[in-house]
């Protein structure tokens, strides 16, 4: 089962990855085992769900096979183990990769409109169906 | 006055066809600049991996002229593409370090013999952990620190013929 997804991974790689090609080594240490401590598992699990894979499109560390994942995988349960709470681990990454390695968005100048924009959108909707609600009464107490 | 409203929502899908149709047509920029550049080395702190590779420390790479950090590996095949531009710019004087990412002793040195040894020290990583010190997302990539231990440029990618004056510039710069 794991050979096979290694094999698929594999391939894809050969189809897609520019800077492609695999090393031989074995995953991290941290890159497929879980932490003995529940909570700092639990925690580390939902960080790793919302951290972006540094070199598969649109992947999180916790969806992806690649060796990058999977270190980076390792550096999160490191970190988690030795006590940094996930709003750190995150910072630390954010320090490097900017906002690219995270999947939690933050409200910033270039980002306001995304979160302005469905509340605006919905605003509209809402006044529209409004008038029509209106309308429709009216059209009701007209035939009575 | 109804046909223009409906047009709108028709209007906005097609605007968003062709916006996506363009964006296809448009080269992926896939590098993630580092963050760290202008900002102090981070910490540090390969063991030695035996033989030709001394282990490496954040203290030695600091004072003694501007140095090129060059990430590499192995197992990597744009590595082998830069190995001859590497040649070049330790050529043109250049202090180059390398640290080989996910590696062995006996692949790293083998590649070394093969491809050509343009650094005056090489250390090896057994895990990706160091180069998201530096800000990095993959290999090969090259850096430029200055004097004081500040990360002064990136290079993502393998360093092609166009690149040495770039990276003896930047060199200079950090002087």
């Amino acid at each position: 089962m794991m050979r096979a997804g290694w094999i698929a991974f594999l391939a894809a790689c050969a189809l897609t990855a520019p800077l492609g090609a695999q090393d031989k080594l074995p995953p991290a240490p941290m890159a497929y085992t879980q932490l003995n401590d529940p909570a700092q598992e639990a925690a580390a699990q939902e960080l790793m769900e919302t951290l972006r894979c540094l070199t598969c499109q649109s992947q999180s560390i916790a969806d992806s096979d690649a060796p990058m994942a999977g270190d980076m995988r390792h550096q999160v349960r490191t970190r988690i183990a030795a006590g940094e709470s996930p709003d750190a681990v995150r910072g630390w990454l954010i320090e490097r990769y900017g906002d690219y390695v995270s999947y939690d968005p933050q409200i910033s100048a270039s980002t306001w409109p995304l979160f302005v924009f469905p509340m605006f959108l919905l605003l509209i909707a809402g006044m529209v169906v409004a008038r029509r609600m209106k309308r429709s009464n009216s059209d009701v107490s007209e035939t009575e | 006055m109804m046909r223009l409203a409906y047009a709108i929502p028709l209007a906005l899908f097609l605007f968003i066809l062709g916006l996506g149709g363009y964006m296809l047509t448009q080269g992926r920029d896939q590098a993630i600049p580092s963050q760290m550049v202008a900002k102090p080395l981070p910490d540090i702190d390969l063991p030695a991996a035996g033989g030709d590779f001394p282990g490496l420390t954040r203290r030695e790479l600091i004072g003694g002229g501007p140095k090129l950090i060059n990430f590499w590996g192995s197992w990597c095949v744009p590595c082998k593409a830069e190995a001859p531009h590497l040649e070049a710019l330790k050529e043109q004087g250049a202090d180059i370090i390398g640290i080989a990412l996910r590696d062995t002793p006996e692949d790293a040195g083998a590649f070394l013999k093969q491809y050509g040894n343009p650094y005056s020290r090489v250390a090896i990583a057994e895990v990706f952990t160091i180069l998201f010190g530096f800000g990095g997302s993959g290999v090969p990539e090259t850096y430029v620190v200055d004097d004081e231990g500040v990360i002064r440029y990136q290079h993502i990618g393998d360093v092609r013929a166009r690149d040495v004056p770039i990276l003896l510039d930047q060199l200079e710069k950090a002087k």
